[in-house]
This record gives C-alpha cells, sequence and structure tokens, in this order.
C-alpha cells in the first residue's frame, strides 16, 4: 500500500466514524428521514471534492459539520421544488405513539421544526454534539455574539412552542 | 474588585455548564433572588436533555450502505484532490454529468423516460449527486457543452434522439423548440459524419446537442443555445474540461461550443468550418 493509500484510507476511516453523529444532527435538522441521509451523502461526497481543504490531523467531526451547514443554507435558499423519497414509509399512515411519553417526543420534533433553522442548528450542536460556542461559531461561521442570540431566542421560542404560548405555523394562510 | 454585569449569554453558559467556577457562583448568587429565571433556565436545562434524548437513538441505527460507501475514499481518481491538482479530474467529470443526468431526470421530460442512454451505474451515481451544487458549478456555457459531451457521447446504442437519416424532422423539431432556425453544419469535408442530435435542457429553456463521428470513431458534439441575451460577442475561445476539448463562441443571442476528445489544432479547423457555415446568407 503506498502512503497515498493509506492516507486515504486513513481519512475515509475518519469519515466513516462521523457518519453517526452527522445523521443524528441532520436528522434532528431536516426533520425528515431520507432528506436527513440525502444532506449526510452530498455532505461527504462535497468533502472528498474538498478533501484538499482539509488540514491532516485537524478535526474531521468539525469539518464535516461545516459542509454539512453550508449545504443545508444552499438548500434552505434554493427556490423550486422539494422532493421527497416516496417509499413505504411514507405511505404508512402516522399513529400516534401511545405512551405520553411518546407524546412528548413528537411534540418536542415537530416543536423544533417550528423555530428558525438558524436558531435550530444552533441549539442542536450544543445539545447533541456539545460543542462549545466558540466551535459552533467557527463552524457554522457567525460571530460569536450572534451565536449567542440565536441560542437565546431560539430555546425562548422552542418553550413557547412547546408551552402553547407561540402558535407553530403549519397551516399557511395564502393570500 | 466588582463584578461583571451578568448577561443572557451568561446565562445561557450557566445552562449548558460552560462558565468558569469563579463565574458561575457569581449566576447562581444572582439567580438565588430571581425565582423565575431559575424555572426559565431549567425549562431550557430539560429542553436540551429532552433533545438529546430524542435522537440519540439515531446513533445505534445501522448505517445505510450508501452512506458507508460515500464516506470511504472514492475511487483512485480522487487521489489528485490530495495533491492539489487544479484540473477537473476525471472523477468529477463524471460526477458532474451524473449530476446534470439527474437535473435532466428532475426536468421530468418525457423523453428522458426511456433512459436508454443511461447506464444502470450512472442512475445510481446520479441518485446521490450533489444536484444543486453540481449543477451550479456547471453553469457556463464550455463547461455544460463539455458535460452534455461527456454525458451522451460515449453512449453506443442511443447517443441521440433523432438519427441523422431524418434531418429533415431532426431540423424542424429542434428548430421549433429552440424558436429559431437550427440546421447541423456539413461536416463531411473535414471527416465527420452527422449521426444525428437531440434536445437538453439549458440554463433556463431548450439548447440542441448535434453529435457527429469520424470513420474511427472518434466523437464530437456541437451544442447550441439561444439564450445568451445578457453576453456579448466573444471570438473563438477554448476551454478544456478534463479529457474534452472545447471551443465555444457567442454570436448575438446563441451561443455555440464544439466538443470532442481531439487536438486542439483539429478541434480549432472544424470550429472554423463550423462558424463559417452558420453565417447566415
Amino acid at each position: 500500500m503506498s502512503a497515498q493509500d493509506a492516507l486515504l484510507t486513513e481519512v475515509g476511516a475518519l469519515m466513516v466514524s462521523a457518519v453517526p453523529r452527522l445523521r443524528r444532527y441532520a436528522r434532528a435538522l431536516a426533520g425528515d428521514h431520507a432528506a436527513a441521509d440525502d444532506l449526510v451523502q452530498d455532505t461527504l461526497q462535497r468533502a472528498w471534492t474538498r478533501i484538499d481543504t482539509w488540514q491532516h490531523g485537524a478535526d474531521m467531526r468539525a469539518w464535516l459539520f461545516s459542509i454539512l451547514h453550508n449545504l443545508h443554507v444552499d438548500q434552505r435558499r434554493r427556490p423550486g421544488l422539494t422532493t421527497v423519497a416516496l417509499d413505504d414509509e411514507a405511505l404508512e399512515l402516522p399513529v400516534r405513539a401511545s405512551q405520553t411519553d411518546g407524546l412528548d417526543m413528537r411534540d418536542l420534533e415537530t416543536a423544533l421544526q417550528q423555530i428558525l433553522p438558524e436558531q435550530r442548528e444552533v441549539l442542536l450542536l450544543v445539545a447533541l454534539e456539545d460543542m462549545s460556542y466558540e466551535e459552533i461559531a467557527r463552524t457554522l461561521g457567525v460571530p460569536l455574539g450572534t451565536v449567542m442570540s440565536r441560542l437565546s431566542r431560539g430555546r425562548s421560542r422552542l418553550r413557547g412552542v412547546m408551552e402553547g404560548r407561540i402558535q407553530p405555523r403549519i397551516l399557511k394562510v395564502v393570500k | 474588585m466588582n463584578s461583571l454585569p451578568i448577561t443572557e449569554a451568561d446565562l445561557q453558559a450557566y445552562v449548558d455548564g460552560l462558565l468558569p467556577e469563579s463565574r458561575r457562583a457569581e449566576i447562581e448568587t444572582y439567580l438565588s433572588e430571581r425565582p423565575q429565571e431559575v424555572q426559565r433556565l431549567l425549562a431550557y436545562q430539560q429542553d436540551k436533555q429532552a433533545i438529546k434524548a430524542l435522537f440519540d437513538s439515531v446513533l445505534d441505527e445501522t448505517v445505510p450502505d450508501a452512506l458507508l460507501q460515500a464516506a470511504r475514499a472514492p475511487r483512485p481518481g480522487v487521489a489528485g484532490h490530495l495533491e492539489k491538482r487544479v484540473r477537473l479530474s476525471r472523477w468529477s467529470l463524471e460526477r458532474m454529468a451524473a449530476g446534470l443526468a439527474l437535473v435532466f431526470l428532475g426536468a421530468g421530460a418525457g423523453w428522458l423516460g426511456r433512459g436508454a442512454w443511461q447506464t444502470p451505474d450512472m442512475l445510481a451515481q446520479s441518485a446521490r449527486a450533489p444536484v444543486a451544487a453540481v449543477y451550479a458549478a456547471a453553469n457556463s456555457l464550455p463547461r455544460q457543452a463539455a458535460v452534455a459531451h461527456v454525458v451522451f457521447s460515449p453512449d453506443v446504442r442511443r447517443p441521440v434522439e433523432i438519427g441523422a437519416e431524418q434531418e429533415d424532422q431532426l431540423v424542424a423539431w429542434l428548430s421549433k423548440r429552440l424558436a429559431a432556425k437550427i440546421h447541423p453544419p456539413k461536416l463531411g469535408e473535414l471527416g465527420f459524419e452527422l449521426i444525428g442530435g437531440r434536445l437538453l435542457p439549458g440554463s433556463s429553456g431548450p439548447v440542441a446537442q448535434f453529435m457527429y463521428h469520424d470513420s474511427t470513431g472518434q466523437r464530437l458534439t456541437l451544442y447550441v443555445t439561444n439564450e445568451q441575451s445578457a453576453a456579448q460577442d466573444t471570438s473563438f475561445r477554448f476551454a478544456q474540461e478534463g479529457p474534452v476539448n472545447v471551443f465555444y463562441w457567442i454570436d448575438g443571442q446563441f451561443g455555440y461550443a464544439l466538443s470532442a476528445g481531439i487536438d486542439k489544432g483539429e478541434l480549432a479547423r472544424i470550429a472554423k468550418a463550423v462558424y463559417s457555415q452558420l453565417q447566415p446568407g
């Protein structure tokens, strides 16, 4: 095995080890199973095309999260069609969880989608990834102050939705 | 020494346990007189734990094979990126082609439904290609032409939609769809015969592609757009996209790009022949 092959294998192993966490974050961010995995897939593909921008020895996870973030921003900005994979799962009727816990969880999942994506990102990186605020600022490419205000507003809004003080914007009125 | 005023950021950091010990004590003193704030921060802390509990199960799920494959080193060809080669690698060209193919599919045109030109491998790739990124990067005349060349010219069974034996139909159809008189130049004197043509989606509307081949099977494509409204006329320009050489020029609303995997000098001769034939009159 050449030195280059060994390096490629090493980088590949680092990426593989980051996949579960990327999936968890993407699932929480996108709220949709298939869309989340598509986002992770795009992230990995873009990572390989830009592997020359990764410094050997640098934090692979933070780098991948930045790429995922940028792709998600692109998606949000892109006007046009959003497609959803029509798999077996999508054809099943939603069934309400019978346990109260399940209901709460579902509420939280719904509520998370009711806050601004910029705020959701920060909340999730704090909650899921235990990132420091400085790490989040670097990952998202925004100033520290912006991270703090998004965190504060996001948490407040999430509470508001959960407590029913803020009405979820599920239905949009088209005038 | 007076302590710093307590800010919202301090309170958030308190929730996340990210404060130094001394500051933490100051916050606790502050909170001891503000039960409502304690309630609020407690709720935030519970939400944080609930979010983690809600999504932690994803970590235990079996990772789909497609993601594992995408995470591993794709192919030896990608090594070029590690060497920081600027040249567009064969590998990324293929990806670009795959991405473009998906854009075509997304356009939902019936003509693609036949799909005979697409190999299963390409289909599998296209389903995974980061479409928007690839398409945005491909948003220029020579690049789009090169990608269209890479996508269609290797196809043995269906390189074109309408063959040269129905040239009248081909001309009528493409002219109608592009709302302009479009006809394939004759390149027989240069050793290239028309195979046929097809309609493709451009940046904002239809574009045409004519395909030729020589006696050795070498294929050449002429890409014609009439959506160059913002552009100014250009002289011949040359671009290289991986293995594909492209000569292109813009003439009023029309953009032309001639692509082939052949020598630059020979391609230039053909480009001049095409140019002279396309002049009205």
